[in-house]
């Protein structure tokens, strides 16, 4: 099809980060006038940097981008909004203190007598947009008062009365009870049918088949096929949705399993959004096993490791390590049952970014005789652990006090899992613990995690790597919203198997997932 | 001893005195109003005041004109804020860092530079003229009430300006463009910049008001309060109304009567000063301690509030 008959086309787009990533590599995306189109793939499938660039946050490395048959360049989102393409941010874009309709017009506000705002008007123009677009809000509602679904209304709104054609929506339903989704279609539906094309970015199967006319499916930074939505299966889009490119293998030994170490019963969490992020998950971790935990982002995995690690306290439920009850202890008390965190994110919970690499090592052991004389330091075995280990981990530094923020990604992994791996953990949590680094820092760190399982300790996976996950772990929990999917312990598995249990489309029976618990 | 102190509190002319004493916190505050609706915190307030009292002395002094004086203590304060901005937007200096050196310039340099254009050291003592001092107005109709007028009748020009701004300030933050932008700004940037705002170009024009305002309180002190400019005249004024800014929630008619409040401690302290049998030195923490009651009890009571909002989230 010619551009000149689509209401946006991207050709080619590539963008490269500094960091040499490539976060998408010659997409090619077309939406036609009038369609929902779904945009789908896992996290850190290049979804997001697309539709950056096609509103003007990012610039794209090459490519071109077609509105309505012309060749435009965006270097903002406000050459975006005047191009017609209107922007539905995850995190909404949103002044809390003030009302509805001043976030309406907020850098457009309606003046009378020369310099003041036209309230009146500003209400006006909100209830007449409310109204033609049949998205109802409360104009003169302090946005901070209202419900998550109107505040969506509300930013979709936005969009619309600066003329947008096209409406991004990133996760629209990432934030909203199932009574608020099904408003949100109703009234998606509604622009559809008025004539506004709509991008539904999602990776939730079910939403996607309901909503949209078209699909195209991202993968590691490349389209991996366009589709009219009736004409092909779940199934086929989970294949191509997790569908592995490169096979990882491991090396590692069958274990027998021993003694529970994690023992987490019945835990229960409502997040920030209203959310019940956890629904009653039981399962446990055994000595010399490593478990990983599956599935798509955002499916309580973030809630579940913040509870073990006492960062969140449960609802209901409990977590215990040893028999010892972990919920609403200090973080010094759960590690000094044995409890080792590699969090995800290291920048703010992994390292102090200003301390030198000696200060970042030592930092959960300094405080015990053997490093103390008095109220002084014994500086020499701080020196002589600190050399040890980055000896041990190789971590690449010029000196033990450089400052940590200064090496690259994966070095500043190996000063994380350097501390948290040598305090002979019973029980390690690893978060994401190879996301965004070197090929070499990787290795080291699952081998490090599989020689430490085979040596006794319990180790909690958790990746949204799906390689990662599959081939390192013993047995593997599939997290689906806030419950558990699947527990499977046979070591037989594959990604298409894992996809359909990620997205929803299989479940376990309670039997199965009851083996998880080894009670 | 509590008898002659009470009557010297209970008479118009005590009243007179607040708020004359407040006048000067008020403008003050309202500018760090203005820079903390933007996110920008205004700590250089005190400094603002000492260069802007002796430049507007200056131009005053030259021009034998206290409207061009005061004009130019509006101007060299805009001028300062701007100065900030430009330190901490464009070179991402920390904003505090920024404030505290306008504030030692405000100390150190402002001796130098009077001594520069003068010759003098440390005050103008004589070159105080009647045409150089902001004039005082009797207010027709009010004048004639008994005890009303004496306390509010008889001010200086900028006195009713500074209360007349309180009104200006919340209009200009609630009614116009402009102050919808700058509190979309200061609360969520994000927001503001994904409708095309521009966030840095809101921050200047509120950090220059900001400093604008303040110049109307460095004008204050120099031409009227203190009837010349003296080296140790400010007296921490801009930190008393960054305090009443906050307890006074960062609104306009919130900071009013905070200063109020601070402007009622100064007065209370010059009079107890005068009393016999009472240490001057314990009377003069009275506006200092009140400071810091304020302060306490303004925390208490955003924890109070932030706890209603938690159990508002928790059940909807």
């Amino acid at each position: 099809m010619e551009h000149n008959d689509l209401a946006l086309d991207m050709r080619g787009i590539t963008k490269i980060y500094p960091n040499v990533i490539a976060a998408n590599r010659e997409v090619d995306f077309s939406v036609k006038p009038g369609e929902i189109h779904a945009l789908i793939g896992e996290n850190g499938a290049g979804k997001s940097t697309l539709m950056k660039i096609l509103f003007g946050m990012e610039r794209p490395t090459e490519g071109e981008i077609f509105v309505d048959g012309q060749a435009v360049s965006f270097s903002s989102p406000t050459d975006a909004i005047a191009k017609g393409i209107g922007m539905v941010h995850q995190h909404f874009m949103l002044v809390p203190s003030l009302t509805v309709a001043e976030n309406i017009v907020l850098g457009m506000a309606p003046r009378k007598s020369g310099f003041l705002i036209d309230y009146r008007e500003a209400l006006e123009l909100t209830r007449a947009s409310a109204e033609k677009f049949n998205l109802h809000v409360e104009p003169s509602a302090r946005v901070a008062d209202i419900a998550t679904g109107m505040k969506q209304k509300v930013e979709i709104l936005k969009a619309l009365v600066r003329g947008a054609r096209v409406l991004i929506l990133d996760e629209p339903t990432a934030v909203l009870t199932s009574q608020e989704t099904a408003g949100l279609f109703q009234e998606l539906k509604n622009l559809k049918e008025q004539g506004f094309t709509i991008i539904f970015i999602s990776h939730k199967l079910n939403e996607v088949k309901e909503l949209t006319d078209r699909i195209t499916i991202m993968r590691a930074g490349k389209s991996v096929g366009v589709y009219d939505t009736g004409a092909v299966s779940e199934e086929e889009i989970s294949r191509r949705m997790v569908g592995r490119d490169v096979i990882l293998s491991v090396e590692k030994e069958a274990v027998a399993p021993g003694e529970v170490v994690l023992q987490v019963q019945g835990l229960r969490y409502v997040n920030e959004w209203g959310k019940q992020a956890l629904d009653g998950v039981t399962f446990s971790v055994r000595s010399g096993e490593i478990v990983g935990v599956a599935g798509v982002e955002g499916n309580g995995q973030r809630e579940l490791v913040d509870i073990l690690f006492g960062l969140r306290l449960p609802e209901s439920g409990t977590a215990r390590v040893g028999g010892v009850k972990l919920t609403g202890l200090p973080q010094a008390r759960i590690r000094s049952l044995g409890v080792s965190y590699v969090p995800e994110d290291r920048m703010t919970l992994g390292i102090a970014a200003a301390a030198s690499v000696e200060e970042n090592v030592i930092s959960d052991r300094f405080q015990g005789k053997r490093f103390n004389h008095g109220p002084l330091f014994r500086m020499k075995e701080l020196h002589k652990e600190s050399d040890r280990l980055i000896l041990d981990y190789s971590i690449l530094c010029k000196t033990r006090s450089q400052e940590v923020g200064m090496l690259s990604g994966g070095n500043i992994q190996k000063v994380v899992v350097a501390r948290e791996f040598s305090s002979d953990p019973v029980l390690i949590i690893a978060d994401q613990p190879t996301r965004g680094i070197d090929v070499g820092a990787t290795e080291l760190i699952r081998k490090r995690l599989i020689d430490l399982s085979r040596a006794g300790a319990a180790v909690l996976l958790v990746s949204a790597d799906l390689n990662e996950v599959m081939e390192l772990s013993d047995s593997l929990i599939v997290f689906y919203e806030g419950k558990i999917a699947g527990y499977f312990d046979n070591g037989e598995w594959d990604d298409v198997m894992m996809g359909e249990y990620m997205l929803g489309l299989k479940h376990q029976s309670d039997e199965e997932i009851g083996r998880a618990s080894h009670a | 001893m509590l008898e002659q102190f009470f009557q010297a509190v209970f008479k118009a002319d005590f009243i007179f005195a607040v708020i004359r004493i407040t006048a000067p916190i008020l403008f003050a505050a309202l500018a760090a109003v203005i820079a903390e609706k933007a996110g920008v915190v205004n700590i250089g307030l005190e400094g603002i005041m000492m260069i802007t009292a002796l430049f507007g002395f200056l131009f005053a002094y030259w021009t034998q004109s206290w409207i061009i004086g005061v004009l130019g203590a509006v101007l060299t304060g805009g001028l300062l804020g701007l100065v900030m901005g430009f330190f901490s937007l464009k070179l991402k200096t920390d904003i505090i860092l920024a404030g505290i050196a306008i504030n030692m310039l405000g100390a150190g340099g402002t001796i130098f530079l009077l001594n520069m254009f003068t010759g003098l050291r440390g005050n103008t003592g004589n070159l105080v003229t009647p045409n150089i001092l902001i004039p005082t107005v009797k207010i027709p109709l009010i004048d004639r009430i008994p005890v009303v007028g004496e306390m509010l009748s008889g001010h200086a020009v900028l006195t009713y300006c500074a209360f007349i701004f309180v009104f200006l300030v919340w209009l200009l933050l609630y009614k116009t463009p402009i102050g919808l932008n700058i509190r979309a700004v200061g609360e969520n940037p994000d927001a503001a910049s994904s409708v095309g705002v521009s966030v840095l170009g809101i921050k200047y024009v509120a950090i220059a008001l900001s400093g604008a305002l303040a110049g109307l309180g460095g004008a204050f002190m120099s031409m009227y309060y203190s009837q010349g400019w003296n080296s140790g005249m400010v007296a921490g004024r801009g930190f008393i109304a960054l305090a009443a800014q906050a307890m006074g929630r960062g609104e306009p008619v919130g900071a009013m009567l905070s200063s109020l409040l601070f402007g009622l401690a100064q007065a209370l302290r010059t009079k107890a000063s005068g009393l016999q049998g009472v240490s001057s030195f314990l009377v003069s923490l009275i506006p200092y301690v009140a400071t810091v009651l304020g302060l306490v009890i303004y925390s208490i009571s955003l924890k109070r509030k932030a706890r209603k909002h938690a159990i508002k989230a928790v059940k909807p």
